[in-house]
């Protein structure tokens, strides 16, 4: 058994020390707002917090959160920033199939976190780990944007 | 527009049953006007098979409507775009608005296509008309039941925001859905004339939004119940290899590893998880027999195409005198092009979950196709197909992929299903799916040019080579004549600049794979447009022309192109003096009913082309959502750039040479350009938007390249070609 705390609960999982963090959660937590899109860090996807950073939970070992706070979309709102992009995202109507969302709305909360007001190199600097193939690129560059003044 | 319907001649409606606490209309209107693609209307053979009524919409005793969509949202937002067709006619309250997605039934069947399909960009313009009569139909049923109610003429009374009004009375329409349902059906409905649109026309947020911004939005890979296993599968390293035998013991050895089974496909590891699966498959030792495919090489089947290029094809398009008008002389242009194989690359991997039980079966996957997938499951389960009822989630993007008329990835899971006695997700990895075919044909172009002593093309030869999409689907019979696949030559053949060339002629050469090929986004356009507008370009420059006005000179009589040309080129201030280092290319094209023009506009740094800005803009008709529209523009061009910049799917040694993200190269965030969206206003006839913006994009890139450096890229992806330079 390990321990993970997901969300602000510890969670009891019958898991390998192996297991992706990305499959505990969605597999085994059954929390399915986090994504698989490629498996090897290239996607973006998977992102989650991992003590406020933004990591890819498809890599990285459950072992590695032992200990540690792991904040998923579903928790997102909880936090100031978090609630911030979400309502941008909205107002900005960001969305399309939506697949790649948490993962953008997570490494974009993450981002404005450490940056408040990111220049659009920070945003291509921090997004771009983030794929999106409906190319909702340009409304999440202007829903960071927004955020950023909207917590200034 | 307002004219009455004649609801009868068209064989409509039917009040039916109470189902859920409410009322549910059920229409049905035959596909009576069959034809591919707006503006182009051909019969499809075959007498009309009227469809079983069922529900569009259901109207809720807690005043709620639910509007059921015939067709799979994947991005396009045709989750709020259906709707708003219905809350217009219905005059319902927007916010009480609720969507699903209709199961695989005939009622749902496509009011063109023939049989339940999302694609083809044709979802608004195909239920333009089928979701109003739904909406108004069913608003002259509620008036019809407030009358009786109140004792008043259905004169007296009017319809705002969900209910009948009559005088201070507001009667909701929960309230007055049970008495509706029971009433006779109006034989004609009037719709609104297009000036009292009050919800048409306006740019409308998602209803999807909420939902897939806080990860609640279910997707086929989320479905989860108790006794759900995961499977992956294994399968030949080349295409049409099969398994010559199989060791499972360390397979079976990994924790959370329950059976290990063979299929058709390969050899399925069936688990409690993904992940379990996926190590599961990492330990089973597989020998295949790989076959022919074992050889296949991109370099050699591009020397054989352009072997069969220099051969005379079939005939796609001829008009006047080609070998007396290239013996004219004149300058002439000769020209090779290449495309690679593409993947689609949904951000969902695919994935199927089946649950078989004695009498029935229940699949919940992410599906373009319901109905096709439905009636391959029948096939492998052997049930009917109405005891198979086919859930689609959300899609996490199609662009073509999850609309496979071989139902690759469905009938694959019902095997697994089938063969492991339980039910199973089955789910692909980014490298199934990056190695697993049914990819946008490869092809190569051969054109020679003869330009007059104007300038202007005077012969026009052109020989296209590749694979045919539509063979072995239900779209053969009429999409494939006299052996020519129309959407392998679609933009050429049927180009308006052809029509403008006195002397031309279109071959095509259909070569045979083992590799399977589909639709991706925008089809056929999706290497035409290049070409095309690409030897424009070239023809442009040879006769020393400024390549916007060669092509008006060349679009005359052709004014939805023009329109959408002239707007792009205003907005981009075609002509003005650039920054330092920064050019302009165009290009225009037509695909599914719609015009798109595009300038981008460029520099090249460290031997790179570095996109700074799109300026798009499109004419298809009247526009229902116009924030939809101009979201499938910029989604369409990131698309479409991406693949230009980098994407190909290549072989060696028979094995694709791609896996994953980091050599499958598509988009992101730092590549993206500007884009600005501008909408011809126009009430001509609509057409699509999922698509049409995708072919003009890598044209307009390459042609603006050529502006910078004088070199023309004849190959796509553009890839280091400018670092080799
Ligand atoms: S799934 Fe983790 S980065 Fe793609
Ligand atoms: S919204 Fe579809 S992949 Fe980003």
């Amino acid at each position: 058994m390990t321990t993970l705390n997901i969300n602000g609960v510890d969670q009891e999982l019958d898991i390998s020390d192996d297991m992706p963090i990305l499959w505990a959660i969605r597999d085994i937590a059954q929390l399915t707002g986090t994504k698989f899109g490629c498996g090897m860090a290239q996607c973006g996807a998977c992102t989650v917090h991992l003590d406020g950073m933004a990591i890819r939970s498809c890599i990285t070992p459950a072992s590695v959160a032992v200990g540690k706070k792991i904040t998923t979309i579903e928790h997102i709102s909880q936090d100031k920033v978090g609630q911030a992009v979400q309502a941008a995202w909205s107002e900005i109507d960001v969305v399309q199939c939506g697949y790649c969302q948490s993962g953008q709305i997570m490494s974009a909360t993450a981002l404005l976190a450490s940056n408040p007001k990111p220049s659009d190199a920070d945003i291509d600097a921090a997004m771009s780990g983030n794929i999106c193939r409906c190319g909702t690129y340009p409304r999440i560059r202007a829903a960071i944007h927004q955020a950023a003044s909207k917590l200034a | 527009m307002n004219a009455p319907l004649n609801i009868s001649r068209r064989q409509f409606i039917k009040a039916t049953a109470f189902i859920a606490g409410g009322l549910v209309i059920a229409f049905t209107i035959p596909h009576a006007k069959r034809f591919l693609l707006p503006g182009k209307e051909e019969a499809v053979a075959g007498a009309a098979k009227l469809p079983e009524p069922n529900a569009f919409l259901r109207i809720g005793t807690d005043n709620s409507i639910t509007v059921l969509l015939a067709h799979s949202e994947m991005g396009q937002s045709i989750w709020t775009t259906l709707p708003m067709l219905i809350a217009e006619e219905l005059d319902a309250d927007w916010d009480s608005i609720k969507v699903e997605h209709a199961p695989a039934a005939p009622a749902y069947i496509h009011t063109a296509y023939g049989l339940q399909i999302t694609g083809g960009s044709s979802t608004t313009w195909s239920e333009f008309d089928r979701y109003r009569q739904a909406g108004a139909l069913t608003r002259t049923l509620l008036l019809s039941a407030a009358a009786e109610q109140l004792g008043v003429p259905v004169a007296a009374l009017s319809t705002e925001k969900g209910m009948v009004i009559h005088g201070d009375q507001r009667i909701p329409y929960g309230e007055l859905a049970e008495a509706a349902s029971q009433l006779e059906t109006p034989t004609a409905v009037t719709l609104k004339d297009p000036k009292d649109w009050k919800i048409i026309g306006k740019a409308t947020k998602r209803l999807d939004g909420p939902e897939k911004i806080n990860g609640t939005a279910k997707f086929g890979m989320d479905v989860q119940f108790e006794g759900l296993m995961t499977a992956m599968v294994a399968r030949s390293p080349v295409f049409g290899g099969q398994v010559k035998s199989y060791d499972d013991s360390a397979a079976l050895k990994v924790k959370g590893v329950h059976k290990v089974v063979q299929v058709p496909t390969g050899v399925a590891v069936i688990a409690d998880h993904y992940w379990a699966a996926k190590q599961g498959r990492e330990a089973l030792k597989v020998e295949w027999d790989l076959g022919q495919a074992a050889s296949m090489d991109s370099k050699t089947l591009f020397d054989e195409y352009r072997a069969l290029a220099a051969k005379k094809g079939l005939t796609a398009a001829q008009a006047g005198d080609n070998t007396a008008a290239f013996a004219a002389g004149g300058k002439l242009i000769e020209a090779e092009y290449q495309l690679p194989f593409l993947a689609h690359s949904p951000m969902e991997p695919l994935n199927c979950a089946i649950h078989i039980k004695d009498d029935s079966c229940e699949v919940w996957t992410g599906t373009q196709m319901p109905g096709n997938d439905q009636a391959a499951v029948a096939k492998v389960t052997g049930l009917k197909a109405e005891q198979i009822t086919i859930h689609t989630p959300f899609l996490g993007g199609g662009f073509g992929r999850r609309a496979n008329p071989a139902a690759d990835f469905v009938t694959e899971a019902a095997h697994v299903a089938k063969a492991a006695g339980m039910p199973v997700k089955t789910v692909w990895s980014r490298e199934d799916d990056v190695k697993g075919g049914f990819y946008r044909p490869m092809y190569l172009h051969k054109a020679r040019i003869a330009l007059g002593a104007d300038g202007m093309p005077a012969a026009w030869e052109h020989r296209c080579v590749g694979q045919s999409i539509m063979k072995g689907t239900p779209f053969e019979a009429f999409m494939i004549k006299n052996g020519v696949d129309a959407t392998s030559v679609e933009g050429i053949a049927d180009s308006v600049y052809l029509k403008n060339i006195p002397n031309h002629k279109v071959e095509l050469h259909t070569t045979e794979s083992v590799v399977r090929v589909l639709w991706w986004r925008s089809v056929g356009h999706s290497h035409t447009a290049f070409v095309m507008e690409s030897l424009i370009d070239e023809a442009a420059h040879a006769s020393g022309k400024d390549t916007l006005e060669y092509r008006r000179s060349l679009l005359k009589g052709h004014p939805r192109h023009l329109a959408a040309l002239n707007l792009a080129a205003e907005k981009a201030s075609w002509g003005s003096t650039l920054p330092a280092g920064r050019f302009r290319g165009i290009a225009v094209h037509e695909s599914f009913g719609s015009y798109v023009a595009q300038v981008a506009e460029i520099s090249i740094e460290e031997g790179a082309v570095k996109v700074h800005r799109v300026v798009c803009a499109i004419d298809c008709g009247l526009v229902v959502n116009p924030d939809s529209l101009v979201a499938q523009m910029e989604s369409s061009i990131a698309f479409g750039l991406g693949a230009a910049l980098q994407s190909e799917i290549s072989f060696k040694a028979g094995e694709v040479e791609q896996s994953n993200f980091h050599n499958y190269q598509v988009l992101r965030m730092s590549a993206m350009p500007v884009v600005e969206v501008h909408i011809v206003p126009s009430t001509d006839k609509m057409g699509g938007a999922g698509e049409p913006g995708v072919p003009p994009i890598a044209p307009a890139v390459t042609n603006a390249i050529f502006a910078a450096t004088g070199k023309r890229i004849r190959s796509l992806p553009i890839g280091n070609q400018l670092a080799e330079a």
